[in-house]
């Protein structure tokens, strides 16, 4: 995967001038920020043995809902983040407390909340869009900003450091917190976790409640980078952001899945999107090559592993 | 045919006759509250002119999530197919060409397109039981790769301008019945027959239940998994000839919508997502409460999005139903598979 990337990384600069500038990568990291951290969420879901469909919603309703304050009230970029964030975990704790209560897949029930959200949402505010948001939100405030000598801006702005931060506390809490190996462990074998004396329900709101708090982070970065708050922007593109995690190793089955793997799953698809852009290929081809990596990638991926389950097999057999 | 039908619910399991309740339900409900314009035929008609399209998207769900199974690339294979038939038949024949001067292309048309929509599903098939990948993640990867060829071929560009012939199949009536509920009609129930009365549908239930000791009991499993996949991508294929029809085009992103409402569907009429259980007739049930839900709503002047919520709500009310009944009388429940986990 990695190797694939550096390949791809290094293909697309020899054969493109504008790909390995410190400006087209900003660009595109600034660009994927809002797909980056939702992989994160769902990464840590995937890794629970679950998924979530309606974090979508979940993310619109709580960009709307600070739209709605910071325009009318005013504030500031803290309290706008709390209030998307807190909406985000509301959110998706009812969704992990259904999940446990109903004892259905995940998939059926955030299928059914999405719709829920959505549904009331659009009827709640007439599909109405926000714009106009006062002068701190539009400016996004960063640590330093380095003039380049084409006389463009760079920033490590807000997006990235959080993008970043995102990544570096998820990787830990994953890694090194009982809480992290709790979930892997509930993912891996929840009937095994649960005798051990993980409480199945509190992981599972827990899990789904940080889905949607970064559901709720990345849609205030979002409404940042565009500037307009449209309930039906975001809807959609759930499976977009599973393709990534997925891309990074993450398995459905749950318990595994690494953030580095997701890294790598989300910058696959902004390198292959934007070298296919600067290589003048049209832009209807892109989702064939996403289809194809997709395909060949998971193809690969469960080739290998049932071939590796039929080797161990045999050696077992020859043992015996 | 109707006794018949009768008798099948009456003996048929708790998530059917739940559903049959619920349907009664809301018949005397907006019956009630909009007299002399629910209970009419004119809604009925336009009702069962409305249902057809995500009627047979869900039975293409359906049928794939009896093996525990999922179909992402349903409205993918739909439009693909779409695509095809409408470029064809806007390539050979005028827009006003006469019914028998059209015969001859449409039956080309719709032959290439549902095979197009057959070899979809055939691909998903193949990567499932040979290649080992989940149907989840298969079918995302056909679904993304079969909507960008589409967006490719089309530019995203509308495709329109049909014959008579090809419009009469979504839009016409026999004796006030519309032709595409006729067309639902007989594909579902030839679906349930393949399902409960054949040896393949035999194995696809066991296959929901159990796929090693499915394989073990001789029956090839791979090979039902690619017909499988390939009877889902037709039905997916039917659909389209009812949508394009209906729409008098065809384009990439008909029915976007319709995708996570096939799944809620087929939950709804009592499909168990892990496979093994579930019936056609229950599915029937289940669309038949969303679509009164959904022109009931509409009746009552609310908007289309209230009713998208109202369906989220009326399955988890569903779910958490059957779940109290699992709480209370453990010991009665057919599914009894998910309890022991």
């Amino acid at each position: 995967m990695a190797l694939f990337i550096v390949a791809l990384g290094t293909f697309l600069t020899f054969s493109t001038a504008d790909f390995l500038t410190v400006e087209n990568l900003f660009d595109v990291l600034l660009n994927y920020t809002f797909l980056g951290i939702m992989s994160a969420g769902m990464l840590v879901v995937l890794i629970s043995g679950g998924i979530d469909i309606s974090f979508t919603a979940i993310a619109t309703v709580a960009q709307y809902a600070m739209a709605l304050h910071i325009t009318e009230r005013g504030g500031n970029l803290l309290l706008a983040f709390l209030i998307a964030g807190a909406v985000g975990i509301f959110l998706g704790s009812i969704n992990g407390f259904l999940i446990d209560r109903l004892k259905v897949p995940a998939i059926i029930v955030t299928i059914a909340t999405l719709n829920l959200f959505h549904g009331v949402l659009i009827t709640v505010t007439k599909g109405r869009w926000i714009y106009g948001f006062p002068e701190w939100f539009r400016t996004a405030p960063s640590l330093m900003t380095i003039s380049t000598k084409s006389g463009a801006n760079l920033s490590l702005s807000l997006p990235i450091i959080l993008l970043i931060v995102v990544y570096a506390l998820t990787s830990f809490f994953l890694k090194r917190t009982t809480l992290g190996r709790q979930i892997y462990a509930m993912g891996g074998n929840p009937d095994a976790a649960q005798r051990i004396g993980v409480d199945i329900r509190k992981m599972k709101v827990f899990v789904y409640g940080l889905m949607g708090l970064l559901s709720g982070i990345a849609s205030v970065i979002q409404a940042q980078l565009v500037q307009t708050v449209a309930p039906n922007a975001i809807v959609g593109r759930e499976l977009d952001v599973v393709a990534a995690v997925v891309l990074g190793g993450a398995s459905l089955a749950g318990g595994t899945g690494t953030v580095l793997g997701t890294a790598l799953g989300v910058s696959l698809i902004a390198i292959m999107g934007n070298g296919l852009t600067l290589l003048g290929v049209s832009s209807y081809w892109h989702q064939v090559f996403l289809g194809a990596v997709i395909l060949i990638s998971v193809g690969v991926t469960s080739y290998s592993q049932r071939k590796g389950h039929q080797l161990r097999q045999v050696q077992v057999d020859v043992e015996e | 045919m109707f006794r018949a039908f009768g008798k099948r619910i009456l003996h048929s399991n708790f998530e059917v006759r739940t559903l049959f309740l619920l349907v009664v339900v809301l018949l005397i409900v907006f019956g009630a509250i909009l007299p002399g314009k629910f209970l009419t035929a004119r809604n009925f008609q336009s009702m069962a002119f409305q249902l057809p399209e995500l009627g047979l998207l869900a039975i293409a769900m359906a049928v794939v999530m009896l093996t525990g199974g999922i179909n992402l690339s349903i409205i993918a294979t739909a439009n693909a197919c779409g695509i095809v038939i409408a470029t064809i038949m806007t390539l050979t024949v005028s827009r006003d060409a006469s019914i028998a001067a059209s015969i001859g292309p449409f039956v080309l048309s719709v032959v290439a397109g549902l095979a197009v929509s057959v070899l979809i599903g055939v691909v998903n098939g193949l990567f499932i039981a040979y290649v080992g990948v989940s149907p989840i993640l298969a079918t995302l990867g056909t679904m993304t790769i079969v909507e960008g060829m589409s967006v490719l071929v089309t530019r995203g560009r509308v495709i329109s301008g049909f014959p008579e012939l090809l419009l009469t199949l979504g839009n016409s009536s026999i004796l006030g019945v519309p032709v595409s509920f006729l067309i639902f009609a007989v594909v579902a129930w030839i679906v349930t027959i393949i399902l409960e009365r054949t040896p393949f549908g035999q194995s696809v239930y066991l296959m929901g239940s159990n796929v090693v000791a499915t394989e073990f009991s001789g029956v090839n499993v791979r090979r039902v998994t690619v017909l499988l996949y390939g009877l889902s991508g037709l039905l997916c294929g039917i659909s389209s000839l009812i949508m394009i029809s209906r729409f008098n085009s065809a384009r990439v992103g008909y029915g976007a919508s319709y995708l996570l409402i096939t799944i809620l569907a087929c939950v709804l009429g009592g499909l168990n997502p892990d496979g093994g259980f579930g019936r056609i007739v229950g599915l029937v049930l289940g669309l038949g409460v969303l679509q009164m839900m959904s022109s009931g709503l509409n009746l009552l002047g609310f908007s289309a999005h209230l009713t998208e919520a109202l369906w989220g709500v009326i399955i988890l009310l569903v779910l958490l139903v059957r779940r109290a009944k699992v709480d209370w009388f453990p010991g009665v429940s057919r599914n009894r598979k998910r309890e022991t986990t």
